[in-house]
């Protein structure tokens, strides 16, 4: 309790006595910001529960997720001890839902590791370097943000083939332009500041300054981004997974469940209906995360 | 191309602003388009189908093969033909589709309208409703009109369209049997009215057949909703944030001050100044409803352009695809640019 106490007291410091004890204050000021805020809280709490469920799902799971049973087909929720019902291969809908949430976040973290980090590093090189470098890069993230991003998804992966990496690679390809944009304008506001100066005045070369003093001023903003961009990405996912181009079956991926089941949607309503509620619970808790974190990160905007 | 570039820039002195803006404007549209043609060649040319046997078939003898090899062009280096394939595209030419037997654009042709129709009648829905809504929110900031606007822009960013359209149908067609079911028009309307516009509610009302005009709304009437939800829940947040911005302005509280009514402040003062920035939106919003409709037009049956890219796509018949993609990015660009344009003949600030 004491150690606690103490611990609060260090964080909350009016003169913090190391840069260590600085940052950690301020990523406490912004959690306690965060945490004021209900519905993110509400988004935050139901991402850990997916992340949990999608972690634990061989203990949770209560039926083998590819075990078709033929004799149990389409039955209704509740019906012989499956929470969710079956779909029309008899397979147990809820244990399935646990299996397409590791899908899910499969996904969205390969998107997350591609994407951003594209977009970072074209970003702040076009607008450090600036001159004709500039206008090539601007030109090139302009042509691509210009492209509609499902038909080119699309056509992305009728190309590669179907499949969750290649869709993942289809994503991150239309997804970058905007970070690229983002760090750019958040280099440019840097890059003539004082304290460039003075570590060029130091000796620092380009990419030094670019990668240890550019690159994590760029973070906060490119954070809310990717939080607020995850709920599309998760869309676009399942799109291509319900046209048939994401995960393949028997995957229980969330777009494919809907798809499988968008043939008895006028007669067994759950097959199809329970695996999109799961989709957006998860591109809602993102949004309502991402709205939070932008009014922690981004105090300048008022988006209340 | 740099070529081009360097010649203007020589001549910019003697130009008008005015011409010089139009010609750099001009060359971004082409970079651009030339751009999305290059991915397109490219995406064509990756893909692990050999285009050879996609025309000949698989029992085709090796003269044949070497044959059309070299008829498609294939032989020549790549630089050579994507300067073909442009010249072709710029012409008109998409290729045939291999599924359909005809040309990709007359492919295109047909089956565009119904797209059209589609998203026009959700834009408008979006326009109709969520404009107002967008406003009120702003000036009544906080209170539950502002909140209902904020929890239907959450629902619609959340929401994936292909499973709200099966839901409605669920709910609308199967469960309340408000609307009609998939498809365009009932059984017994078909090909009763001549195309004229190839958008079904128009040419309809236009020979004057109003039972074809029922069945027609009464099937397009959902899908239409749908995708007009999620252009409300863009136009509305984008507009609310719009007046924000004017309202805390001090035009408005000088004329607060001069005690203009409250409708002549809103509508009045901060309204007029948004106009530029919202047609803005509401094209954007359409460009997105165009590519939006792919998924409903799966769910609906509705045979659009959607429908053609990912059936064609199913059957590996890679210039339907390509072409339909082109089609699609070509109205994305020149959406963008209008509306580029628009701001800046318009908004006296940006000159």
């Amino acid at each position: 309790m004491s150690a606690s106490q103490g611990l609060r007291e260090w964080l909350l410091a009016e003169e913090p006595t190391s840069r260590r004890q600085a940052r950690w204050a301020s990523w406490y000021k912004g959690w306690l910001t965060l945490r004021s805020n209900t519905l993110a809280m509400l988004g935050l709490f139901v991402l850990a529960f997916l992340i949990l469920a999608a972690i634990f799902a061989p203990l949770l799971a209560t039926h083998d997720p590819f075990a078709q049973d033929l004799g149990q087909r389409l039955l209704a929720p509740g019906e012989n001890g499956h929470l969710f019902g079956t779909d029309s291969l008899g397979r147990d809908i809820y244990s399935r839902l646990l299996y397409g949430a590791r899908i899910s976040i499969y996904i969205v973290a390969l998107v997350v590791m591609v994407a951003p980090v594209v977009g970072l590093i074209v970003g702040t090189v076009s607008g450090y370097a600036g001159g004709w470098i500039d206008v090539v890069l601007m030109r090139v993230t302009d042509i691509f943000l210009a492209f509609p991003r499902l038909i080119l998804a699309l056509a992305f992966v009728a190309a590669l083939g179907a499949g969750i990496e290649n869709a993942v690679l289809a994503i991150s390809l239309t997804a970058w332009p905007p970070y690229a944009r983002i760090a750019r304008a958040e280099t440019l506001t840097i890059r003539n500041s004082d304290f460039i100066h003075a570590i060029k005045l130091q000796g620092a070369g380009p990419f030094r300054i670019v990668t240890r003093h550019i690159w994590p001023l760029c973070i906060s903003s490119l954070v809310i981004r990717v939080t607020l961009d995850m709920a599309g990405i998760i869309l676009t996912a399942a799109g291509l997974g319900f046209l048939g181009l994401g995960a393949q079956p028997p995957s229980p991926e969330w777009g494919a469940m809907i798809s499988e089941g968008r043939k008895y949607i006028l007669d067994y309503w759950w097959v199809a209906t329970i695996p999109g509620i799961a989709i957006f619970a998860i591109s809602l808790a993102f949004n309502l995360l991402g709205d939070g974190m932008r009014d922690v990160l981004d105090p300048k905007e008022d988006h209340s | 191309m740099a070529d081009t570039t360097h010649g203007e820039g020589r001549r910019a002195s003697s130009f008008p602003p005015w011409l010089k803006k139009t010609l750099a404007t001009l060359a971004t549209v082409a970079a651009t388009i030339l751009g999305l043609l290059f991915v397109t060649f490219m995406i064509g040319r990756v893909m692990p189908i050999d285009p050879v046997l996609a025309v000949i078939g698989e029992r085709a003898t090796q003269a044949q093969y070497n044959q059309t090899f070299r008829d498609l062009g294939l032989d020549k280096p790549l630089l050579t033909q994507f300067w073909i394939y442009v010249t072709d595209v710029l012409r008109g030419d998409l290729g045939e589709s291999i599924r359909t037997g005809q040309k990709v654009t007359t492919d295109i042709a047909r089956v565009f309208p119904a797209t059209l129709e589609l998203a026009t009648l959700g834009t408008l829905f979006g326009v109709v409703l969520g404009v107002p809504l967008g406003v009120i929110a702003a000036v009544r900031r906080g209170s539950w009109i502002d909140q209902l606007a904020r929890f239907v822009g959450l629902i619609g960013y959340s929401m994936p369209i292909f499973w709200l359209g099966l839901v409605g149908l669920l709910i609308f067609y199967g469960i309340l049997g408000w609307v009609a079911g998939p498809g365009r028009l009932g059984i017994f309307y078909q090909g009763i009215v001549e195309p004229i516009t190839g958008m079904l509610l128009i040419d309809s009302a236009l020979r004057g057949e109003w039972a074809v005009f029922r069945s027609a709304f009464s099937h397009i009437i959902l899908p239409a909703s749908l995708l007009g939800y999620y252009s409300l829940a863009y136009i509305s947040r984008m507009t609310r944030s719009f007046m924000l911005e004017q309202l805390g302005s001090e035009y408005v509280i000088t004329a607060r001050v001069k005690g203009l009514s409250e409708w002549q402040v809103v509508w009045g003062h901060a309204f007029r100044n948004i106009r530029i920035q919202l047609i803005t939106v509401i094209a954007l919003a359409y460009a997105n409803l165009l590519e939006g409709s792919v998924l409903t037009e799966i769910i609906f049956a509705w045979p659009g352009l959607g429908q053609y890219i990912t059936t064609s796509l199913l059957a590996n018949d890679m210039n339907s695809v390509l072409g339909g993609t082109i089609v699609i990015g070509t109205i994305f660009v020149a959406i963008n640019i209008f509306s580029d344009l628009l701001y800046r003949f318009f908004d006296p600030r940006s000159k």
